[in-house]
């Protein structure tokens, strides 16, 4: 009994396995319902938050129905007339659906490929850095973007890059780069790399977070042979360090890749106007602008399930690439 | 660990040294000079903002903004709905994430199994954003404060991490209780929560954030019920109000954010965007730590 204390325990095989054993045994005969008695105060603690999920998580679920409908809100459900596929064949012969796919897949792409590498470089950096109050604080303020809104952000954006008095073009205009200034948020073509360069500059510092946990691991004895060796900085970089992360950078990459297709909305939204629509206008943002707000349920509901299916394909996919290649499993 | 400053530090890494900290600099003033440039424009006279040129001081230094935002009623009605918001959805969604975590914990529980299926479920299918709409019309909840708070109590992701964190203590300490005929709950409330405080402080952060900062619930769900919009909501409305017919103009964008936006110069709407950040500002430096651990424990387990 005294060897009790479960420090390392994996989720697979739980705590206490040998007191729990000999419970089990000396109750083998005790029926279901005795011993849901017994755990009474589990099952308070639990039940109401699974119904609650319920509500809120699977009920909503059954509202995939009315994408085969032509869902009338006043109408109850059995009065609801069915219409198959026609929402998803409208959908299909949309030419603002391949205009929303196109927008959605470029700036996932670009955030994910971008917003993945600089973590990266700016960990590894961060690691080298000597000082450690410094350090300390170049951290400190690198997480300050990540917890603030992406209203604040959207509004910080827009006065850095505005054309009276913004930052980035007084800057341009200042090194003589540019003569005069540019209308960053009035131009499509722009849109993309602002919103993928906000994205970066809010979460860049937060997620370092993980790498530099991951860092932390890596035996210290192995800079220090590289260093007898006479490896220098950039050597011990890369020879050690990222080799170091490498298993950390794969499982987030395909995490990332499974949420290719949930970048959200709110960057675009707030980002975005009527001059950059073309560029701007996101399946969800799709999804709210001609379902929502033009009371097209079943046609916005549609899109929603589009996007849901081909998430839950590409991770899936995804999953499943990684289990070959890794034997592991990430879900 | 030791060797700060290496034996045979060559001149390559001294340059290499030099480098990364002019790097880093950059870093610092790409992430911080935006946020001094806001605060200074807030503090600075809106007629002479105009005139442009303002970087980190204000230049005619003056109270006056933030006098006048906190006269707008919408605003401070916003600021109360988002204190209550943060507060009861932070105590709901710690107790929810808390209590399923505590019960999955237990190895010997019986639904174990099912519970935690159920729970990892709703972190990859969500029903999208009309349904939860039409749902929230048929409860009646379209207009009352209970957007903001009902959806989010059940996170499956916090769950894990509290649940993680569980799985490290020792099971003795809940055998010895149990032996002194404390009931389950009573295990969780006296022996369990205590011991999890720096989880609990890392989740309550994150559930906070997340409320203060969030908008969308409150333009989609309230947009039309003034009453109980919020604070993030309130500034969204004055931001995109002119920006050029942002985005936010598509609702009908309610007549208070067009007054407000027609005498709102840049030095106001500053002064609004710092009302709303500085709360964050003042609080994460303090939870650092807890947050650091508590997203490395919730990175290793999912």
């Amino acid at each position: 009994m005294e060897t009790l204390t479960p420090g390392g325990t994996s989720n697979k095989s739980p705590g206490a396995p040998a007191a729990e054993a000999d419970v089990g045994k000396r109750f083998k005969k005790q029926s279901f319902w005795r011993t849901a008695l017994q755990q009474k105060y589990l099952y308070f603690m639990s039940l109401p938050f699974i119904i609650w999920a319920f509500v809120f998580s699977y009920l909503p679920l059954w509202g995939w129905t009315m994408a085969f409908q032509d869902f009338k809100p006043a109408k109850p459900f059995l009065d609801q007339k069915w219409v198959g596929f026609k929402h998803f064949v409208e959908l299909f012969s949309d030419d603002r659906f391949y205009l929303a796919l196109r927008n959605t897949l470029a700036m996932s792409v670009m955030s994910l490929v971008v917003g993945f590498i600089v973590p990266i470089i700016f960990a590894v950096l961060l690691n080298e850095l000597r000082g450690m109050m410094f350090k300390r604080f170049v951290q400190t303020v690198s997480y300050l973007p990540h917890f603030v809104s992406w209203v604040v952000v959207a509004g910080i954006v827009t006065k850095m890059l505005s054309t009276q008095g913004g930052a980035i073009n007084d800057l341009l205009v200042g090194l003589h780069i540019i003569n005069e200034p540019i209308q960053f948020m009035a131009k499509g073509n722009w849109f993309w790399y602002i919103v993928t360069a906000s994205d970066v500059w809010k979460e860049m510092g937060w997620n370092t977070i993980i790498y530099l946990a991951a860092i932390t691991g890596i035996d210290q004895e192995q800079y220090e042979a590289a260093r007898v060796d006479g490896a220098n900085r950039y050597r011990q970089m890369w020879h050690i360090t990222l080799p170091g992360i490498r298993t950390t950078i794969s499982v987030l990459f395909i995490m990332a890749i499974g949420h290719l297709m949930q970048i959200g909305f709110e960057k675009q939204f707030l980002l975005g106007n009527n001059l950059v629509q073309e560029y701007s206008q996101v399946l969800e943002l799709y999804a709210l602008q001609y379902g929502l707000q033009m009371n097209r349920f079943s046609y916005g509901t549609a899109i929603s399930i589009f996007n849901s299916v081909v998430s839950v394909i590409l991770l899936f996919t995804v999953n499943g690439i990684f289990k070959r290649v890794s034997k592991e499993s990430i879900m | 660990m030791a060797a700060p400053k290496a034996f045979n530090a060559t001149r390559g890494d001294k340059v290499f040294d030099v480098v990364n900290i002019v790097i880093m600099s950059l870093v610092l003033i790409v992430t911080l000079y935006p946020f001094l440039n806001v605060l200074a424009i807030s503090l600075n006279e809106s007629a002479d903002t105009v005139k442009g040129g303002i970087t980190i001081v204000p230049r005619v230094f003056t109270f006056e903004n933030y006098q006048q935002i906190f006269q707008y009623e919408g605003l401070v009605r916003g600021l109360w709905v988002s204190i209550l918001r943060t507060v009861v959805g932070t105590l709901f969604g710690l107790a929810s994430a808390s209590m399923l975590a505590y019960v999955l914990s237990r190895p010997d529980f019986q639904a174990r199994k099912f519970t935690s299926i159920f729970l990892v479920v709703t972190m990859y299918v969500s029903g999208g954003m009309i349904p939860i709409y039409i749902l929230f019309r048929d409860l009646d909840l379209l207009g009352t404060f209970w957007v903001y708070v009902l959806p989010g109590v059940v996170s499956a992701f916090n769950v894990i991490v509290i649940r993680s964190f569980m799985d490290g203590l020792p099971y003795a300490l809940q055998e010895s209780a149990k032996l002194d005929g404390a009931n389950d709950f009573t295990i969780f409330w006296r022996i369990i929560l205590p011991l999890c405080k720096p989880v609990l402080a890392t989740i309550a952060l994150f559930l906070a954030v997340g409320q203060w900062n969030s908008w969308f619930d409150s333009y989609l769900y309230n947009g039309r019920h003034p009453e109980w919009t919020t604070l993030q909501f309130e500034l969204m409305k004055v931001l995109q109000s002119t920006q050029q017919g942002g985005s936010g103009q598509m609702i009908n964008a309610n007549d208070m954010a067009q007054k407000m936006a027609q005498i709102s110069p840049e030095s106001i709407k500053m002064a609004i965007t710092i009302v709303v950040t500085v709360p964050i500002l003042i609080v994460y430096p303090f939870l650092q730590k807890y947050f650091v651990s508590g997203m490395t424990l919730g990175a290793v387990k999912s």
